[in-house]
């Protein structure tokens, strides 16, 4: 296990499992309302079109980002209005957000593809550069990165803390129970998937603004399904899912660095072992995970809504 | 005159009156919808659609090309309509169209000596069982309780064009000049390629789609394993309870749509492209997915959306190469489309 | 106990001796689709009493409160609370008001504990919680008035009588004056309902205004200060506890179309040849929630109804589910008709000649979008298939369906119309039809007569006595007490997941049988 390699796969993992993180997050909000978002990798892909171009246009990564968090707020609408006010079948509906921001995301982005961009400013670790081994840019991250697990804690909070959090959960376990406790169900659930949209938004903007600094079609890769298969792994709790999160951003890394640092196995093997691992990761936990699930995600999973 | 209207009226009450409305109201909200987008991306919609029309419908090539292009779409519909009649939600086709293609594409270079009379049971054989055992996994895992198909077939259509690839790229590839620009397998024995109709290239696939499309709606409508299907949909567990398999069922019904998907790719590869490419299919699967939902999963409904699809998709090809408008741009019609099926759009309706 | 209340006459509206009531309903009216629920109703309700609502399924007493507690907006008529009119729009209006309601399925959230569920309930609750605070008054009135729950467990892992404890303190933490109880002795055992009554009486001293909405006429001669009877949406009359008597509460519920039930032939019955049905030993896994049963033994002869008594969720459903086949045997073996059929799926059981009538028709027994014509055919698929399963007999099928309802003598139905647009008995009878109609040996019947009209009920039950006369065998489950008395041959108890006692009906009686069922020894709480 050389330096390098570790060097490797901890920026690898953080470069994969942050956004993820994010994403996670925002999934986590919106199914303990008792929504799926199958739409969520369009969403990444409105955040991260509107985020790269904005940031672009504007010349402040910052404020690309803050559009990406709009826009893919106002894109998950879509997916509320559709599900709330229409009654629509959840993951129907979360496909057709998907489509939607697979189209808007590549017409928006057609004009900046392959440009570059500076990204978002970097800031080292406070106190690392006193170590004889630490290298200029090492442990260096942008402020998203820094942000990630304090949002995450913050996610719990609002969760388990607060008046507005607990019900929310009172509608995804059971929609009858927070009603007849007085509860405005099409409120919550709009205001979860607004919460939703943000945080994925973010999570794309992170993706083209800071970490790839670039535009292309389709560059999430699928990163919304996999956040909706680690929202499971992790019990729909926010907390655990910073473990899911990074440890799929590992184990994915993991492999990459091992396979690029002298085999030559086909790039088409290793492009799915993310897909691999998330139907791993859904196989091995969904059948357990299935009664740790908010109540009224059951119906979504049987057809029912 | 008001006899006229009379029997307007009475035609207007019929069951398929109003889903002929609903369906021609869906399609123009959708259709004014991408008329905006495409204004929006500097095009002009009227010559598009004058264009798209003159050229579909007006002459013959242009009409063969709509029934060729029909085939894929019908039986990718198919393949999510089946499956929807048991509650299940297939977005797969396109992985399963992949597979069915790849292990059709396997069996037309490996076996090149057979004649074409062997040679297209064969491919129909492997093109079904390639695209249906990928199906049936996603199956499986339902059966047992483990994970939604809808997720497992998604997830799924990421890893089937990856298998296609290597394969384009590895083991198939063909080494003929100017290959390389675009990497494809080797050219399938003539043989293997399916028959083709009236100097044109409409080709067996659409016999195989429409009796596809016929059986589809005779099962279900007809036969006891029809009712059976029906009921796991509408009440799985009380059918459950009165004793129908529901695992089995879902097992070899997603087996089955999987291989109709499967022989969508099968017949695109085979007919028209006469070889295998990374990537041949510009979404196929999902606009069967949309076809089928927009038509409630109704065999009359299938072969009338396809049709009308085909023609626009058609119209989608001629408009990359006049206007320049980026397929991405299809992907929003085809949002706008779902959208406008789940948003439910209330007809006018009489009292009755 | 307090019985110092002073003797007030129903036909007097407004003694100055007695407090003005609490809440006033004034020409109460309700519609819906297929019935009118409340006819121009009104009902006073004043504090420091229990009032009960009598009435059978269906007669609008549920209505009425709900309409009361907002979940509902009636149709014409006013509520006035304190002498003032007032608007419930919602149930956050009645809780302002201070009215809550124990609904018949409780609502809380099982995944959640008791003091967020409770929390939940709370009124003005501030943006950050403060879960201390919460869980102080919680005890308090715990211990006030013997509703002592731990409010850490999740409310999944606590008993039903103790849930309903939950519900009662949600109310009181939520600072209600008005309980309103639904049905709310359809889940206790016998002693747990006095220990409900006794809670009443505490309540009462305080000043609290009790509903209590029931079918049960013993119960409300029980507990009850004043009685308001319902019948098909209008009052039928009035009156204080002092003038109440079994026979007048019958003649108000009822006027003098009472039906008659038909009594037990204890005449000519087959009971010979091996047991339909023998369970020995069986042991099955449990999934996610359910119950999972241990070391059963049980025996089903030929002409003999088996009651099943125990308080739900104790393994009722899971015991139903064995017998035909849709759980699987960890261990031990089942047996029908002497053939060991362990390890038969549930299609070749059914086939064998055993039927089921489920505690919920619409969710678990039928297609609701399809008719009645196919939930039939779906009864016994094979029998009406033709040319190897390419097509159906539906005219052998319209025929099989109109022996079958006048076998049984029930009114004959279309059979082409959808399911779903039946009502409750209807779509009962329609099941019964389809069950009796394959004449099967062995009948599973979960809560058949569960919110069924009278009618509908008595039917049920002698389709059932009838099945029993000729050779047949049924495994009954209920929760009501009088039903399992008067229709088993034999009664055992569940509880949690064990059968703790079998009996013949004359050998024990309800008290034993509560306290089997809750597993407390017999003493009095």
């Amino acid at each position: 296990m050389t330096w390098a390699l570790i060097r490797g796969v901890l920026s690898g993992t953080i470069m994969y499992g942050v956004p993820l993180l994010y994403a996670t997050l925002g999934e986590v909000i919106g199914q303990r309302a008792g929504m799926v978002n199958l739409g969520l990798e369009g969403i990444l892909l409105i955040g991260a079109s509107i985020g790269f171009a904005v940031s672009i246009e504007t010349g402040n990564p910052w404020i690309g980002v803050a559009a990406a968090a709009i826009a893919g707020a106002l894109f998950n609408l879509v997916y509320a209005f559709l599900v709330v006010n229409r009654r629509a079948n959840q993951l129907a509906s979360g496909l057709a957000v998907m489509f939607l921001g697979m189209g808007v995301s590549a017409m928006i982005g057609r004009a900046y593809v392959g440009g570059g961009s500076k990204g978002l400013v970097r800031y080292q670790i406070p106190g690392i550069s006193a170590f004889p081994w630490a290298t200029k840019t090492m442990f260096s991250y942008d402020l998203l990165v820094y942000f990630a697990v304090p949002v995450a804690v913050l996610v719990w909070w609002i969760l388990f803390r607060t008046r507005w959090g607990l019900s929310l959960r009172a509608v995804g376990e059971s929609p009858s129970a927070a009603f007849a406790a007085g509860r405005r169900i099409s409120l919550l659930k709009y205001q979860s998937a607004l919460m939703c949209g943000l945080l994925g938004g973010i999570a794309g903007a992170h993706l083209s603004v800071a970490l790839a600094r670039t535009w292309s079609e389709g560059m999430s890769g699928g990163r919304g399904f996999i956040a909706v298969a680690l929202v499971i792994f992790s019990k729909w709790h926010p907390l655990r899912a910073i473990v899911g999160a990074m440890l799929f951003g590992g184990a994915v890394t993991l492999q990459l660095q091992l396979q690029a640092q002298g085999s030559s196995i086909s790039p088409f093997l290793l492009n799915m072992i993310p897909y691999v691992l998330t139907l791993g990761v859904l196989l091995v936990w969904g059948g357990a995970r299935r009664f740790a699930a908010p109540g009224a995600l059951g119906r979504v999973y049987s057809g029912e809504e | 005159m008001s006899k006229l209207l009379k029997g307007v009226a009475r035609i207007a009450r019929k069951g398929w009156a109003v889903a002929a409305a609903r369906y021609a109201m869906i399609l123009a909200i959708a259709l004014v919808a991408y008329a905006i987008v495409l204004l929006l991306a500097g095009k002009d919609p009227i010559k598009a659609c004058v264009d798209t029309f003159s050229f579909t419908l007006g002459t013959r090539y242009g009409f063969s090309e709509v029934i060729v292009r029909m085939v894929p779409l019908l039986l990718t519909a198919v393949a999510v309509a089946i499956p929807s009649r048991l509650g299940l939600i297939n977005v797969g086709g396109e992985g399963q169209l992949y597979m069915g293609a790849w292990l059709a594409t396997w069996g037309a270079i490996t076996f090149t000596g057979l004649p074409q009379a062997i040679f297209v049971p064969l491919l129909i054989v492997l093109g079904f069982l390639g695209g249906g055992v990928w199906a049936a996994i996603a199956g499986f895992f339902r059966a047992r309780g483990l994970v939604n198909e809808t997720i497992t077939t998604l997830l799924m259509n990421y890893i089937a064009p990856l298998i296609v690839g290597l394969s384009v790229y590895g083991a198939w590839r063909s080494r003929e000049p100017g290959s390389s620009a675009f990497p494809q397998s080797v050219a399938f024995p003539d043989a293997a390629r399916l028959p083709r109709f009236f100097d044109t290239r409409v080709h067996l696939g659409i016999i195989l789609a429409l009796v596809v499309l016929f059986v589809f709606w005779f099962v279900m409508e007809r036969t006891k394993w029809g009712l059976k299907m029906r009921a796991i949909g509408g009440n799985p567990e009380a059918a459950r309870r009165l004793g129908i398999r529901l695992g089995l069922y879902i097992v070899i019904v997603m087996f089955i749509a999987g291989g109709i998907a499967g022989l969508a790719g099968m017949a695109e590869v085979s007919a028209l492209h006469g070889r295998l490419r990374a990537g041949f299919s510009p979404g196929y699967g999902f606009i069967g997915f949309l076809i089928s939902w927009l038509s409630g999963g109704s065999p009359a409904g299938i072969l009338t959306m396809s049709f009308v699809l085909a023609v626009v998709f058609s119209g989608g090809s001629l408009l990359q190469i006049t206007q320049g408008v980026p397929f991405a741009a299809i992907n929003v019609l085809m949002a706008l489309i779902l959208f406008v099926v789940l948003i439910k759009p209330r007809l006018p309706r009489r009292k009755s | 106990m307090s019985s110092s209340h002073d003797m007030r006459t129903a036909t007097q509206q407004f003694d100055t001796e007695s407090p003005a009531p609490l809440v006033s309903l004034r020409g109460i009216t309700k519609r819906f689709p297929n019935v009118i629920a409340n006819d121009s109703v009104d009902l006073d309700l004043f504090p420091g009493e229990v009032h009960a609502l009598l009435g059978e399924n269906g007669a609008g007493k549920s209505t009425l409160m709900k309409i009361l507690y907002g979940f509902y907006s009636a149709d014409s008529g006013t509520i006035a609370v304190d002498g003032e009119e007032a608007h419930i729009g919602s149930p956050l209006d009645a809780r302002k008001l201070r009215i809550g309601m124990v609904f018949q399925t409780f609502t809380l959230i099982p995944a959640m504990t008791v003091a967020e569920n409770i929390t939940l309930y709370l009124p003005d609750l501030p943006a950050v919680l403060d879960n201390r605070r919460i869980a102080e008054q919680i005890d308090e009135f715990g211990k006030q008035y013997h509703l002592d729950v731990d409010p850490r467990l999740p409310v999944r892992d606590i008993a039903i009588g103790d849930q309903q404890k939950v519900e009662v303190l949600k109310l009181l933490v939520g600072r209600a004056r008005v309980l309103i109880f639904d049905e709310a002795t359809r889940v206790l055992a016998p002693h747990e309902i006095e220990g409900l009554f006794r809670i009443f009486e505490r309540l009462k001293e305080d000043g609290y205004a009790i509903v209590f909405i029931t079918h049960k006429l013993r119960e409300v001669l029980a507990c009850a200060d004043r009685i308001t009877v319902m019948k098909r949406g209008r009052i039928a009359g009035t009156l204080i506890r002092s003038e109440a008597t079994e026979e007048g509460l019958v003649a108000l519920m009822f006027g003098d179309a009472m039906p008659r039930e038909i009594r037990q032939t204890a005449g000519e019955r087959k009971t010979d040849g091996a047991p339909l049905l023998e369970l020995r030993n069986v042991t099955t896994r449990a999934e996610g929630e359910g119950t999972r049963l241990d070391d059963i033994s049980l025996e089903i002869r030929p002409g003999e109804i088996v009651g099943v008594a125990g308080v739900s969720g104790n393994g009722q459903r899971e015991l139903g589910d064995i017998i035909l086949g849709l759980i699987a045997c960890a261990r031990g073996r089942r047996l029908l008709q002497g053939v060991d059929a362990t390890s038969w799926i549930a299609g070749r059981i059914r086939a064998s000649g055993v039927g089921f009538v489920p505690e919920d028709p619409l969710g678990m027994g039928v297609v609701p979008w399809m008719t009645v014509a196919q939930n039939a055919a779906l009864g016994s698929v094979e029998t009406y298939a033709r040319h190897g399963g390419l097509s159906l007999d539906w005219n052998h099928v319209q025929r099989d369906i109109g022996t079958s309802f006048e076998e049984l003598s029930f009114e004959a139905l279309n059979p082409w119309v959808q399911v779903r647009t039946l009502s409750g008995g209807q779509l009962q009878r329609a099941v019964l039809a389809r069950e009796l109609g394959r004449r099967p040996k062995l009948l599973v019947a979960s809560y058949p007569t569960r919110e069924l009209d009278v009618r509908s009920a008595m039917a049920a039950r002698r389709v059932l006595a009838t099945l029993r006369d000729s050779g047949g065998g049924v495994l009954l489950v209920s929760e009501d007490l009088d039903e399992l008395f008067s229709l088993s041959d034999r009664l055992i108890v569940l509880h949690q997941g064990r059968i703790v006692g079998t009996f013949l009906p004359h050998e024990i009686d309800r008290h034993k049988i509560g306290h089997l069922m809750t597993g407390s020894g017999g003493t009095n709480e």
